[in-house]
């Protein structure tokens, strides 16, 4: 069976935000963009699967500028067979993007689609649901484990109360956590032979899809900041603060 | 204008959050109706009933609806909340999990974890953990939104008279089914609802010296938080992560213990009122947020801080 991967290309994790001085975003140039870490599990599952003879291809799908293409790069390096870019310098919203996947999901007919659960840059958490919706596919979200058998997938959610577990009809959407698996680092070997594999670059235009936003960012500022308190010497400072001046206990 | 929410609940309690969503809801504007779908939840809806501002709720009772599967549940919302301006879930893993599918079914797109309510169609919300806040405008004519617990206040339970009216099941896809469900007990308050919430890391060590945590937990009737790290390393269960991607919560007092303050984590609980920091480390940016900084040791402080609480 085909395996579909959307990675996006995010901001790291460990850069420090800025928001640009005249509030219309965050300040993106000069730092740091990666693989949603997210995607990276997403990823790493699929090419488990692949390994453990179940998936016999895997396609992964990255949406916007051409510098995403180093997005869908790391992925074939880790193990992924081609690559799609859908290439747009506009901003794409998760509506949007599920639209997209939507339409390469009717062109390629993959029996699962994997993503992750949010994209750390929007934090929208949104895309894979959309996704199961717009294809009338069930949807396994938040999966820490993942087990496909059959035509059927067994995923293990993380719920607020704890762990849930669901049997989803193939083919379905998992969107998956951080636990589920530990990706691997590509090998050098690896990162070369990725140069080799394919990847087709389509425009919205081409999918037939109208990725207008359909929300509008009116701006974008700081969060109030918190003011560093105060040291203290003690625990029997500490507990004296606590009840006296912050009287919270 | 008139907004529905769906409501959180296990079949026997409405959940808190959904109080939150109430205060919300109001901000918006007109009526605000609550959709309780579930099994055997009739003690539900009564609640929902009782909520300060709620002026109908929709009952939709079938074992469809039990576990809150995804697949049924956003077709129920559908059918129903076409009739609505807006629609509202609560930000917690069932909203998420749900309202993306209603937003998707409904071609409009879909805010998530909406901290402030600016007009009928403007909002704010947090990206990059929390890091920035982005103000949007939403040009759809049906607004769904997941609101966070935190930013609201919670409407009262109880001094609501609204009727509960019955509504058909629409339908089931057949494409899911529920197995099984993990639920964490533990006689302490939950998480998001905790004025206090005492706060574990990694350095934590293990998951044995987490009972140092949950002694002081037990002496001020606060709930056990932890971090990514901990929960990963296996301390204690998922359901206890606090962050970006775990929970958020904003307690009168915050006590972190052995949390560098990765930002990451500080996205889940720089909002609380009181953050106390314990850590080794003097340079740990933990202490850039908190309150209060005690540098020590954990293993020396926090038998002390119990010794300190009994007094
Ligand atoms: C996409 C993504 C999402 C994430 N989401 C979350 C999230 O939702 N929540 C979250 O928490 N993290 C999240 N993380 C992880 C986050 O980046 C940090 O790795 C994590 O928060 C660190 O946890 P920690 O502070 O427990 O561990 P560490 O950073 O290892 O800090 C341990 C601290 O313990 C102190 N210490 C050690 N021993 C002692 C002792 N004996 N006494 C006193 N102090 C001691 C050390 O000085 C140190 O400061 C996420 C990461 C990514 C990439
Ligand atoms: N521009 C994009 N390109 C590829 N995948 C994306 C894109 N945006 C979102 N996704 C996928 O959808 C997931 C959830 O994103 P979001 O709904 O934006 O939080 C991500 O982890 C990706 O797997």
């Amino acid at each position: 069976m085909k395996v579909l991967v959307a990675v996006k290309r995010v901001v790291d994790y460990n850069v420090k935000i800025r928001v640009k001085a005249d509030g219309s975003g965050v300040d993106t140039t000069n730092v740091k963009f990666t693989m949603n870490p997210f995607d990276e599990s997403a990823v790493e599952e699929a090419v488990r699967l692949k390994e453990a003879g179940k998936v016999s291809e895997i396609v992964v799908v990255s949406m916007g500028t051409a510098q995403s293409q180093e997005t869908i790069r790391t992925a074939l390096a880790m193990g992924a067979d081609r690559g799609i870019l859908v290439a747009s310098e506009a901003e794409l919203q998760p509506l949007a993007v599920a639209k997209l996947l939507a339409a390469i999901v009717a062109k390629e007919a993959p029996s699962l689609v994997i993503v992750g659960k949010q994209a750390i840059d929007d934090d929208s958490n949104q895309t894979g649901q959309m996704l199961a919706a717009l294809l009338g596919w069930p949807q396994g979200t938040f999966a820490s484990k993942l087990v496909v058998d059959g035509g059927k997938a067994e995923v293990t959610r993380e719920i607020d109360g704890g762990l849930e577990t669901v049997a989803l009809t193939l083919p379905a959407v998992i969107s998956v956590d951080l636990r589920l698996n530990e990706p691997r680092y590509a090998s050098l070997p690896n990162i070369m032979k990725a140069k080799k594999k394919p990847i087709e670059t389509l425009s919205p235009a081409d999918l037939g899809v109208d990725d207008a936003p359909r929300l509008v960012t009116l701006k974008v500022e700081e969060p109030q900041r918190r003011q560093a308190g105060v040291k203290v010497a003690s625990v029997a400072e500490l507990v004296n603060k606590l009840k006296n001046e912050a009287k919270v206990i | 204008m008139s907004v529905l929410i769906i409501a959180e609940h296990d079949n026997i309690a409405l959940k808190s959050a959904t109080l939150n969503t109430v205060t919300a809801a109001q901000k918006l504007g007109g009526d605000v109706h609550v959709l309780v779908a579930g099994h055997g939840a009739r003690a539900v809806a009564d609640a929902a009933a009782k909520i300060t501002g709620v002026a109908k709720v929709l009952l939709a009772d079938d074992p469809i609806y039990e576990h809150g599967l995804a697949e049924p549940l956003s077709l129920l919302a559908v059918a129903i909340g076409r009739a609505y301006q807006a629609i509202l879930a609560p930000a917690t893993t069932s909203g998420k999990n749900v309202l993306p599918r209603v937003a998707a079914l409904l071609d409009v797109a879909q805010i998530s974890d909406v901290c402030a309510i600016v007009s009928p169609d403007t909002f704010v919300r947090p990206i990059y953990a929390g890091n920035a806040m982005a103000t949007v405008q939403s040009k759809d004519a049906l607004k769904v939104l997941t609101v966070r617990g935190t930013s609201f206040d919670a409407a009262k339970a109880d001094g609501g008279e609204a009727v509960v009216e019955t509504v058909t099941a629409a339908g089931n896809p057949g494409l899911s089914a529920f197995i099984s469900q993990q639920v964490s007990k533990s006689e302490r308050p939950d998480l998001t609802a905790a004025r206090i919430i005492v706060s574990g890391g990694r350095g934590m060590g293990s998951q044995e010296n987490f009972k140092l945590l949950e002694t002081i937990a037990d002496k001020l009737g606060a709930a056990v938080g932890a971090t990514r790290a901990a929960v990963d390393a296996g301390f204690v269960p998922n359901d206890l992560q606090i962050g970006q991607t775990g929970k958020i919560v904003a307690p009168e007092l915050y006590v972190a213990v052995a949390i560098s303050g990765a930002i990451q984590h500080l996205a889940g609980m720089k909002d609380s009122k009181i953050i106390v920091a314990i850590n080794k480390d003097e340079e740990a940016p933990i202490f850039q947020v908190a309150d209060y900084g005690l540098v020590a040791d954990l293993f020396q402080a926090l038998p002390e801080l119990a010794t300190e609480l009994s007094k």
